[in-house]
């Protein structure tokens, strides 16, 4: 398939500018005609079907949620990144962009990048409007802290809990709506299946949770903005229901999947404890602003944290990386984490974690300062463990946090199914092979806020619609389709449970696709998905009813889809036979172990076209052409 | 560790409902109380019967999902702690565990430990916002808000809507919740505009759901898991005063 990514012409810092005035409008009048249907009330689907509504469109929301602001948005804990500059200390448009083009690994589009950092301080300026407490300077102004991949203060922050704060500012515009009556929101109702009209996303077909009851709503456009799909892994920092259903399914009905190898493992989470064990919590990235990483100098069993002498600790990320420290990229870190511990550095009675020491700051700036930048994550940290941070150093190791591939979307986010727009984590666009850490609130928050609200005015305006309305064909099959697939999985009646193949599942992904990854391990895995995907598919035990609130069936067809995704995120990775970012591929590294890109051969987007479960997808290519920030090894040395 | 559960199970929002008896073994006391439940769950779908449904999703504390009564109290008996973050080493080695849903007329049970806590959205659209089209803000920095101010709207702002007070308190009174959202929007200089409608027309919704009045237990803040301050329910009080007598 010919993708077409639609970046407008003219110089990089006219481009938005330009294209905004090329677009055509809707006039205020007609805007209610038009009915947008958005999936998902995170930061970027909440910010988005409040912004549209605040234009004058129909919108219908839903989430699977019973209440918007449960969206996994809510769990960022560390920041939000805009060029302010207000720490006077060099920051511009310009750097973030060129941050986070570098800290990409090269592998994102450079004028969406740009875009994104040119509208991200306005997102800084809605947030404090609608009343967001981000933490300020005595003064009364603005505080600012330090994220991983930079080197200026741009990130503003709300203690460790700045996803909450600015999730619950897009969930009051969008309760404001609701009860005025411009938005029909849906609670616990899942996407199940896309519904295309003429080549048009036209609707989507729904199922009610709690009564089981599948639901068609029909607009002009669709808007997924459904999050990422970290979850294929089983254990991550992903909330429990957060899933790849809605976004794998418009895949199935057409929409290309881009860049799906390209994971993000974040350092900085409390390592796993025993079997039971049903998630992974993230420490905040913030917290390397005044931790110390390291591990003891001698390998087996050097004794207590405490009692180790400076002089025996290695803080190998500050010997590595003079310059960045402790706040290199997430991928780096993470990286030279696992090689640590693979090693035999490992700490903990698992021996997979390495120490963030916090010793020093306290000693500096005294435990009350701690607890004001980071109290509840100490909290957090000590619950979980049972261990006091302030006194020991935590434990720390890297897990799934992020996956910056998604649906293919161009420079109007809108994906390879006409009206189908793809927002936020659920799109592949901004972060390239690593995202740099405070840059999804910024992307999710941009996209529905500043971006969707143009480019699907420009869609509308120039689009011609059949009458279509919930008794049209399409609709009927699709839930037809959707019925079949429930009726299969509550008929198997097999001997093992949706969680057990869950978790071989993510044993697989996490063993041969997960921090490193090489020809033969892909290869394997993607013969052991195949084959579990087989199993469940004749042996999986889903009980209850088809008619009320059922878990574990909900479960079962989000397991389901991740076992298919699961394997073109193989593919994926198995085709870049380069290591860049987040895809670290052990055959290409460089002699000091760092990720070696191959430029002449990918510098492109992967974009992966379904032709049927377990058929080789076909693969588009998008070439990336980098005229601002040249491709250079990166490095943070 | 071994447990015998008293677990409540309904199967829908009109079934009268029932206690039935568990055990569970072998459980970590590093486990989460929601990561028994799984535990009890995966033999309970093993065996043919339906697992025990209970609300939650991000299993550290934030979205606010989960709340159920352990042994009598929302959230169970460790403070500012939310039923996920809540490990099983709080508990004695065999001893017995009543699990029930929130308990509170606005919130009817859909079935088992599932609630539907959608008043509490219902309020929330009355006035829990400060009106603002997308476009147009001001510079961040155009009002300084002194860093007090901001740490107590924070402070306030941190409700994670879970319940957990409403299911705490003998009245079944939101004052907890509703005055944490007031609170926080009261305090700071964007929040002004609307001050007094906004108070005015969250507590007549809260009324209409059925929520009851405050009597000054404090078991709301006793049981929060974000352990917000009754202070707030005092500022809801004055705040309500305030755009009723001017």
């Amino acid at each position: 398939m010919e993708l077409h990514s639609r970046i407008p012409d003219g110089p990089i810092e006219k481009k938005w500018d330009n294209h905004r005035f090329g677009m055509k409008l809707v006039n205020p009048a007609n805007k209610r005609k038009y009915h947008i249907i958005v999936v998902g009330t995170g930061l970027a689907g909440a910010s988005a079907a409040a912004s549209l509504a605040d234009l004058g469109y129909k919108v219908t929301s839903l989430c699977y949620h019973e209440s918007p602001r449960r969206a996994h948005s809510i769990a960022a804990q560390g920041g939000i990144n805009a060029p302010k500059n207000y720490s006077n200390d060099g920051d511009s448009v310009w750097r973030l962009f060129y941050d986070t083009v570098k800290g990409g690994d090269y592998r994102a589009r450079e004028s969406n990048v740009y875009r994104l950092a040119q509208v991200s301080a306005g997102i800084i300026d809605q947030c404090v409007a609608q009343g967001v407490p981000f933490a300020r300077e005595y003064g009364g102004l603005l505080d600012n802290r330090s994220f991983g991949g930079a080197q200026v203060s741009r990130t503003f922050y709300a203690r460790g809990q700045t996803g909450q704060q600015l999730l619950l500012g897009a969930c009051s515009q969008l309760s404001r709506h609701i009860g005025s009556g411009n938005i029909r929101f849906f609670d616990r109702r899942e996407m199940l299946e896309l519904v295309v009209i003429d080549g048009k996303a036209r609707g989507i077909v729904a199922r009610n949770l709690v009564t089981g009851e599948l639901e068609r709503h029909v607009g002009n456009a669709v808007v997924l903005a459904t999050g990422g799909y970290g979850n294929v892994f089983y254990l991550s920092t992903m909330a429990k229901a957060s899933n790849a259903t809605a976004i794998w399914r418009a895949h199935k009905k057409g929409a290309l999947f881009a860049n799906a190898c390209f994971t993000q493992i974040h350092p900085t989470c409390i390592p796993v404890g025993g079997s039971y064990q049903s998630k992974l919590t993230l420490m905040s990235e913030s917290l390397r602003n005044d931790g110390r990483i390291w591990v003891p100098k001698k390998q087996g069993d050097p004794g207590r944290p405490e009692d180790i002498p400076d002089g025996e600790r290695d803080y190998y990320l500050e010997q590595l990386y003079p310059s960045f420290g402790n706040l290199v990229p997430r991928d780096v870190a993470s990286r030279r984490a696992k090689e640590m511990c693979d090693k035999g550095f490992g700490v903990g009675p698992t021996k997979m974690a390495v120490y963030l020491d916090f010793g020093d700051a306290i000693k500096r700036n005294g435990r009350e300062w701690i607890e004001e930048k980071y109290g509840n994550l100490f909290n957090m940290y000590h619950e979980i463990t049972g261990e006091d941070p302030y006194n020991v150093p935590m434990r720390i190791y890297p897990a799934v946090h992020y996956t910056m591939g998604g649906l293919w979307v161009d420079y109007n986010l809108m994906s390879t199914v006409p009206g189908l727009f793809v927002l936020g984590e659920a799109n592949f666009s901004d972060h390239g092979a690593n995202r740099l850490g405070a840059s999804a609130l910024m992307q999710g928050l941009a996209d529905g806020y500043f971006i969707i609200p143009y480019t699907i005015g420009d869609y509308l305006a120039s689009t011609t619609f059949a009458q279509a309305d919930t008794m049209h064909r399409e609709f009927v099959e699709a839930e037809n389709s959707t019925r079949q697939t429930i009726t299969r999985l509550m008929d198997i009646q097999g001997s093992r449970t949706v969680d057990e193949f869950h978790r071989s599942l993510g044993k697989i992904m996490w063993d041969e696709v997960g921090m490193a990854r090489n020809k033969q391990g892909l290869g394997r895995a993607i013969e052991g998905i195949r084959k579990l995907r087989d199993e469940f598919w004749q042996d999986v035990k889903v009980v209850g009813s088809t008619a009320t609130l059922n878990s574990d069936l909900e479960r079962a067809g989000r397991v389901a889809d991740f076992l298919e995704l699961g394997e073109l995120l193989a593919r994926d990775a198995l085709h870049r036979e380069e290591s860049c970012g987040g895809h670290f591929r052990e055959e290409y590294q460089t002699d000091d172990g760092e990720a070696m890109r191959n430029d002449k051969q990918f510098s492109y987007v992967a974009a992966w076209e379904f032709t049927g479960v377990g058929k080789e997808p076909s693969l588009s290519r998008e070439p990336l052409s980098f005229e601002h920030v040249k491709p250079a090894q990166r490095s943070y040395k | 560790m071994n447990f015998t559960l008293e677990v409540w199970r309904q199967k829908s929002r009109d079934d009268k409902g029932r206690f039935v008896t568990y055990t569970v073994h072998d459980i970590s006391a590093d486990a989460s109380f929601l990561e028994m439940l799984d535990v009890l769950n995966t033999e309970l779908v093993k065996r043919g019967e339906e697992p025990i449904a209970f609300d939650h999703d991000c299993r550290e504390g934030i979205c606010g999902s989960c709340g159920m009564m352990v042994n009598g109290r929302a959230h169970g008996p460790q403070r500012g702690v939310a039923t996920c973050e809540l490990r099983m080493r709080n508990f004695a080695d065999g001893t017995r565990i009543v699990v029930e849903p929130f308990r509170a007329r606005p919130f009817p049970v859909l079935k088992d430990l599932v609630v539907d806590r959608m008043a509490f959205d219902r309020v929330m659209q009355k006035g829990g916002f400060i009106s603002v089209r997308t476009g147009g803000a001001p510079d961040a920095n155009a009002i300084p808000v002194p860093k007090s101010v901001a740490d107590d709207a924070f402070d306030a702002a941190t409700c994670i809507g879970c319940g957990a007070c409403v299911a705490a308190c003998k009245n079944g009174s939101a004052m907890l919740f509703v005055g944490a959202k007031v609170s926080h929007l009261a305090l700071l200089p964007q929040g002004q505009a609307e001050r007094k409608q906004r108070v005015e027309s969250m507590v007549a919704q809260m009324d209409a759901e059925g929520f009851g009045s405050c009597t000054n237990t404090y078991a709301c803040e006793a049981e929060c898991p974000k352990e917000i301050s009754v202070s707030t329910i005092a500022r809801l009080n004055r705040e309500y005063i305030l755009a009723k007598l001017s």
